[in-house]
């Protein structure tokens, strides 16, 4: 099965390529020749995974994914609000990538051999250093993992977590007892009403839950990060410029971010004498064309949507969760843009 | 012998009334009156910790919050609990037409209205006639310009912003308007013996169809459909799953319509074919009339089914009524709070399942009037 949609999505891109090529006027790439044929880049997101893509009340989808369509809408035609968001599915969230229904899928996903050497696509870049942790009650006294042995722990069943927390009691050979419950409210009251000793997901969400909880000081935050979970965007394989776009989008919102660029100020840096700078908005060198795109891409990145910093306090900071490892490398974090020249 | 008449006397107030009623339905044995008694208390006591929890103590607003986000931290605090109304204010708009543009949801909303009104009209039996035909024309394609726009001024709305209410009762108006008529070819079809390649087709498709489940069905249209199509030719994820909903209710219906034609005694047949009909004039005017009479429970039974089947969308990603509740509670402001989103889309689903199977009751009470005189 999924070597015949690997397969599948190989003829696909190839078909789009060689349409790519036939055209000589456009920008080499077929996807970015579509998405401004179209006017609209098609984005293939979550949906309902708060802080990554969730509609707010008045159905505007908002999210870490989400401002990521949005920048990469920003390079490619130069207007941030041209998205269409898809909802997808964890089943079906490949296939809307392969079978051309979306031209990018930003969707939590993460990023692993298997995935980028089966499924015909190929990861751009990691917008969210992720990992597998645990959550106690203060009054347990656990201070660490590993003294989780015998314990009780709350675990959506089918995720990695729970792949991920099989593997280190066993490596550890410590023994525990899962409680799988598919529906997240329940799982956590099932948590906070003492029927686990331990809730276990990927950090991010620990994270979150804990700042949103009237008694959060009762709550502990093991230290160990039991598995990496490095969330990229995809795109098809076999359209280098757009996957060179795609890569560059989330470094520009990187190197703005490193040298103080946000989108409220980067007007002022319009006569900065800054190479690297002058670059990065497009006033001299032909860093845009290189890509198939307008010069100005990075600036209309930043000034529409934002740089790496604004877009995570946005969506993540506004839900408790601290930057951590997703800070600049400058910073302590594995962030790391390589120079735009 | 008596020579005045008899003074009809009123039976002993022990024998009818409420107070009779209930003595022998309630209280009729020592044990009858246990059960009435616990099974009252249950009530009392469950109905009255509702009324306390979703009125008394229920909180019907929320201040807002540093970010202009509401906070709803007092729904999560307060005590004694209570139900958080306040969520459904805040999100009744996503919930009832998902990502719609907020300021146009006018448009799905008035959809929902003539939807409304095209099932009320069309209940009533005096309205069946051929005009109707033209009615639904009229305001599906009524629909169809406001929800997509684009003309008369409305700002175009492509299918993936449709979301809520108006999904579910396209996906089930359509599915059962189109289902239905094909469902009796269908039955037609599979007890056309004269016709055999026709049958063996006809078998062949209800049995294939009903051999798997709606969600695979599903699947089909939305995982592995795209990639037999060319690049670019994409059909709609709405309209595909329409079409596999069609396709399911189709060969339900059919069988509940074959249903029917099998418990017509043969005499109806032959009497047709005796008069010199034609096989349409006879399938039209003699057997479907009262094959289809005889199987509303079944039909309404499986109509209501399907109604609530709408919602298995959720898994390619459509926002129908419940995902979008779903996604409305996802939400961190409003976290720990979802039995209420819960209630309200339960409410919403039992109104219209109710109203049917309301209507379907007096449509048999009606045609069985015509029959037992």
């Amino acid at each position: 099965m999924f070597r015949l949609t690997s397969v599948l999505g190989a003829l696909v891109a190839g078909a789009l390529l060689s349409g790519g090529a036939a055209r000589a006027d456009g920008s080499g790439s077929a996807t970015i020749d579509a998405i401004k044929a179209r006017g609209q880049l098609v984005c293939g997101v979550g949906g309902s995974v708060p802080g990554f893509a969730l509609p707010d009340s008045q159905g505007v989808m908002r999210g870490l994914d989400a401002d990521f369509c949005r920048a990469v809408a920003a390079a490619t035609l130069g207007d941030a609000t041209r998205v269409k968001f898809v909802p997808t599915t964890t089943t079906n969230r490949f296939t809307a990538l392969q079978s051309g229904e979306v031209d990018l899928l930003v969707r939590t996903t993460t990023w692993t051999l298997g995935r980028e050497a089966n499924l015909g696509l190929l990861f751009a870049g990691v917008n969210y250093y992720d990992g597998t942790g645990f959550m106690v009650k203060k009054a347990l006294g656990v201070k660490s993992a590993k003294e989780l042995d015998g314990a009780t722990i709350c675990i959506q069943p089918g995720t990695s977590t729970e792949l991920a927390v099989g593997d280190f009691f066993r490596v550890n050979k410590l023994k525990f007892t899962p409680i799988l419950i598919a529906d997240l409210p329940e799982l956590r009251n099932a948590f906070l009403s003492g029927r686990c000793d331990a809730y276990s997901t990927d950090g991010s969400q620990l994270a979150g839950f804990r700042a949103t909880q009237p008694n959060k000081d009762d709550l502990v935050l093991l230290p160990e990060t039991i598995s990496k979970e490095p969330l990229g965007m995809m795109v098809r394989k076999g359209d280098d410029k757009f996957f060179d776009l795609v890569r560059w989008t989330h470094f520009a919102e990187l190197i703005a971010e490193e040298a103080g660029v946000t989108s409220r100020n980067i007007d002022s840096f319009a006569d900065t004498k800054l190479p690297e700078l002058r670059r990065l908005l497009g006033l001299e060198g032909d860093m845009g064309k290189a890509l198939g795109v307008d010069n100005r891409f990075a600036y209309n990145v930043v000034k529409q949507v934002g740089n790496a910093g604004e877009n995570w306090d946005r969506s993540m900071t506004a839900l408790g969760v601290p930057r951590g490892i997703n800070a600049l490398w400058n910073k302590g974090g594995l962030q790391y843009a390589p120079p735009m020249r | 012998m008596r020579q005045s008449a008899v003074i009809r006397e009123r039976p002993p107030a022990g024998s009818v009334g409420p107070v009779a009623w209930l003595r022998t339905h309630l209280f009729g044995s020592w044990w009858s009156t246990a059960v009435t008694l616990l099974l009252g208390y249950l009530l009392l006591r469950w109905g009255l910790g509702f009324v306390d929890w979703a009125v008394v103590n229920a909180i019907w607003s929320v201040p807002a919050g540093e970010n202009g986000q509401p906070d709803a931290t007092i729904c999560r605090t307060a005590e004694p609990a209570g139900a958080c109304w306040a969520v459904i204010g805040d999100k009744a708009r996503f919930i009832l037409f998902g990502r719609f543009p907020y300021e146009s949801q006018w448009r799905p909303a008035l959809c929902v209205a003539i939807f409304l009104a095209l099932f009320g009209i069309s209940a009533s039996r005096r309205c069946w006639r051929r005009e109707l035909l033209l009615i639904w024309t009229v305001a599906l394609s009524a629909i169809g310009v406001l929800m997509w726009g684009g003309v008369l001024g409305l700002e175009f709305v492509p299918e993936d912003m449709w979301g809520g209410l108006p999904i579910t009762l396209i996906l089930a108006t359509f599915g059962l308007a189109f289902a239905f008529p094909l469902s009796v070819l269908v039955a037609l079809g599979r007890r056309a013996t004269d016709l055999p390649a026709v049958k063996i087709l006809c078998v062949l498709y209800v049995e294939l169809i009903r051999g798997v489940p709606l969600v695979s069905l599903l699947f089909m249209a939305s995982v592995m459909f795209p990639l037999f199509m060319p690049v670019g030719m994409n059909p709609d994820k709405l309209l595909r799953a329409q079409v596999a909903f069609i396709l399911f209710a189709g060969a339900y219906l059919a069988e509940v319509v074959r249903g029917g034609l099998q418990a017509l005694p043969k005499g109806q047949y032959e009497a047709a074919d005796a008069l010199g009909l034609s096989y349409w004039q006879k399938t039209g005017l003699i057997i479907l009339p009262q094959a289809l009479r005889l199987v509303i429970p079944p039909l309404v039974n499986t109509f209501i089914g399907f109604f609530k089947d709408t919602s298995l969308v959720l898994i390619i990603g459509i926002l129908d009524l419940l995902t979008a509740g779903k996604v409305a509670m996802a939400d961190p402001v409003w976290q720990g709070v979802g039995t209420e989103i819960y209630l309200f889309l339960g409410a919403i689903y039992f109104a219209f399942c109710f109203a049917m199977s309301k209507y379907s009751r007096r449509l048999e009470r009606s045609f069985g009037r015509a029959r037992n005189r």
